[in-house]
């Protein structure tokens, strides 16, 4: 089996991978770019890499002004050693996630001159994105160096990095130093090796208390084996410390976090039945004949893989099943098989029945709300999986190997499900799911709408932001992409630049009702202008809770605050995106009136002296 | 495996490293004869070599290489010994 970090495993093998390079290079430019960012989702090594990012580049003629539905994001590397290899795995990383990388790499080993330097090229650029790249012998290679004086250096480099006012991305140490004492090497402190141990060891704390990102460089070539990262001979000679043979898996983990900071890690992970939660063929065998279970190799390898699912759903990951089965069959599984670790009750959507699986993966995602390039489709029948590549090239479809005892490592390795942060709602939300499902199950045996939407006893509660919420609030801010007025994305610190200033209204809302608490769901972001008019700047909500009044709820609620801040008029704007045509009438729904359009930009105006709160089914409670 | 097949082999690396068709490459071929063969793309043409016939040069080796024809016999030397 292929090496899963090494070989990009889970991405499909193209046979005609360079013909079909050559092709994209004739076509037109938006299809030149479908097509390029297809053949990123292949499995492809360091020198294919490099050539589909010329072809790329050849394409982008104005690199920030790419296709639409690309989103372009500037990350600046600065490093202590040689990085220029790296490049193209990170534009690649990028792109193979829906993001165009544009990269401005600091003279070699200058980091700490352009981050001094307010006249740098680093501060010109400006960067979304610092990655921090300093390399082991630079860090705590030298006589007398100590781990220490390596964080505190780490440290003072993300102060000065404070004034770019961006994502600052520190790298881990490799460990490349050979031991001196081997397996209790941590108890010889003047070690090179033990230096970087105990560096990653105290990073993570000191990342976290300095609201910096990781990219764990040590974590991901521990599964590789650090012989593939890093060769002696190559820092000898090129003063490499990433060796080019993995120079597209080190980009991929980079595009990662780009797309988990810009809200393009996957959501929901879409589960086939048969052959893939457990063995053979329910249909046929019956829920006794199925192979699940301890006391089996293949059963347990099974078992092991349902865990990984439900390990991921606590931490936030959506779970649903597709599957062509009758669906009493199925779920006869989930209900009575008394090994089974999956219970009906942890599966968001469940659909098993004889259409194709690419019509139910569109119900899936009609049905959760979320859009088709929030789905990976785990499936272990090659055929369904090139129908579903093909249908729908947004769907993530790993490459499951053939042993299921590897399906699990197959889907970590992929990283589709890259996150920042783990917040309460994230663990939370299975049972918030679950609750939906019970409140769908209500509207379809209640009619009339207002008889239902009363018959849910919500309360929407509403408070400025604040500390305990901000990891939500920033996940909303990056995550949200449906309903979201503007889709602008900020950063930790630029919220609490927000919060601490007198002229900036910002909302959080929590509607609760009495299947539960649904979490902060709406987020609202305003501007008081001098002239005592407040530009909505963000406004944003959870598609969980369309249909319940909440959006007019919510705008007595700024209406209010704004009053209370002294505004005349709310100015509202809507900025289309691929993804918020949803939104497009918001504002004209609410009340507000067209005051212009620019480029498919609307701008809209409500007098707040006119203004009455449209009566809405549910208490509006001051608070969280 | 004979010259020919060493040359047959370099031919398709040096198109792919160097995204150009129509290079022939040559015992007296220099890096001075391609455009782009600069320092990182010498990197990766040595890698990609590594890989194709899963050889490892020396560290001493690559720093005595002058042409392609002296590369050439270097491979060729390592896969007669392997």
């Amino acid at each position: 089996m292929a090496d899963p970090y090494t070989d990009l495993g889970w991405l499909p093998v193209r046979d005609d991978w360079s013909a079909a390079l050559e092709q994209a290079r004739a076509a037109e430019s938006q299809a030149a770019l479908d097509a390029l960012i297809q053949l990123a989702n292949c499995r492809i090594d360091f020198a294919q890499t490099g050539r589909l990012d010329r072809a790329v580049q050849q394409l982008a003629t104005r690199p920030l002004d790419p296709a639409p539905g690309i989103r372009p994001i500037k990350l600046a590397i600065l490093s202590s050693c040689t990085v220029t290899h790296l490049q193209p795995g990170i534009r690649v990383g990028a792109l193979r996630r829906g993001l165009w990388a544009e990269i401005y790499e600091a003279p070699y080993g200058m980091y700490r001159q352009e981050l001094q330097d307010p006249a740098s090229g680093l501060h010109r650029f400006n960067p979304d994105v610092l990655l921090l790249s300093l390399d082991a012998r630079h860090l705590v290679g030298a006589d007398g160096s100590t781990a220490e004086g390596a964080l505190e250096l780490m440290r003072d480099c993300w102060q000065l990095a404070r004034a770019l006012d961006c994502v600052i991305l520190q790298q881990t140490l490799l460990p490349v130093f050979r031991s001196l004492l081997g397996n209790n090497e941590h108890r010889y402190r003047q070690s090179p090796a033990a230096r970087v141990q105990s560096v990653n060891a105290q990073l993570r704390a000191l990342a976290d208390a300095n609201g910096v990102e990781l990219l764990a460089v040590d974590e991901t070539a521990r599964w590789d084996g650090i012989p593939q990262w890093h060769d002696e001979a190559l820092w000898h000679r090129a003063k490499q410390e990433i060796h080019p043979r993995v120079a597209h898996v080190y980009g991929d983990q980079v595009g990662r976090v780009l797309a988990a900071l810009r809200g393009r890690s996957y959501k929901c992970l879409v589960l086939d039945l048969d052959n893939t939660v457990w063995g053979g063929v329910i249909g046929d065998d019956g829920v006794a004949g199925i192979q699940l279970g301890q006391g089996n190799a293949v059963g347990e390898a099974f078992l092991a893989f349902q865990r990984y699912a439900l390990e991921l759903a606590g931490r936030g990951v959506i779970l649903a099943v597709c599957s062509k089965n009758d669906e009493a069959n199925a779920l006869e599984a989930f209900e009575h098989h008394p090994e089974m670790l999956l219970r009906p009750k942890d599966i968001a959507c469940f659909v098993a029945n004889w259409n194709d699986k690419a019509t139910n993966l569109r119900k899936i995602a009609q049905r959760l709300n979320i859009g088709l390039d929030a789905l990976v489709f785990a499936d272990d029948n090659p055929f369904e999986r090139n129908l579903i590549r093909q249908e729908l090239p947004q769907v993530a479809v790993p490459e499951l190997p053939e042993d299921p005892a590897c399906y699990a490592g197959c889907i970590a390795a992929a990283g589709y499900f890259e996150g920042l942060t783990v917040t309460s709602e994230d663990q939370e939300r299975g049972a918030q799911y679950q609750a939906n499902e019970q409140r769908e199950q209500l509207r379809e045996s209640v009619t009339d709408l207002g008889a239902y939407l009363t018959s849910l006893g919500m309360q929407l509660r509403h408070a400025p932001f604040d500390e305990i919420g901000m990891a939500r609030i920033v996940q909303l801010i990056n995550k949200t992409n449906q309903f979201n007025l503007t889709t602008r994305r900020y950063t930790q610190p630029e919220v609490m630049a927000m919060v601490s200033d007198p002229h900036c209204l910002h909302v959080q809302l929590r509607l609760l009702d009495r299947f539960g608490d649904n979490g902060i769901i709406a987020l609202v972001i305003g501007r008081l202008s001098a002239s005592r008019e407040l530009a909505l700047d963000t406004w944003l909500m959870s598609c969980r809770v369309l249909g319940r009044q909440v959006e007019a709820a919510t705008l007595s609620v700024i209406a209010a605050r704004a009053r209370r801040m002294g505004a005349t008029a709310l100015l509202g704007e809507y900025c289309p995106s691929p993804k918020n045509g949803m939104v497009k009438d918001h504002y004209g729904k609410l009340g507000f009136e067209l005051s212009g359009e620019d480029e498919g930009v609307t701008r809209w105006r409500l007098p707040l002296e006119r203004f009455e709160p449209a009566p809405v089914l549910m208490n509006i409670v001051e608070g969280m | 495996m004979n010259t020919e097949q060493i040359y047959s082999g370099l031919t398709e690396i040096f198109h792919d490293v160097f995204e150009d068709q129509s290079i022939v490459p040559t015992p007296r071929m220099t890096a001075e004869d391609v455009d782009d063969w600069d320092s990182l793309n010498h990197i990766n043409l040595i890698v990609a070599i590594e890989a194709r016939f899963k050889i490892k040069f020396k560290t001493a080796e690559l720093e005595s290489l002058r042409n392609v024809g002296q590369l050439v016999d270097t491979i060729a030397q390592k896969l007669s010994k392997g």
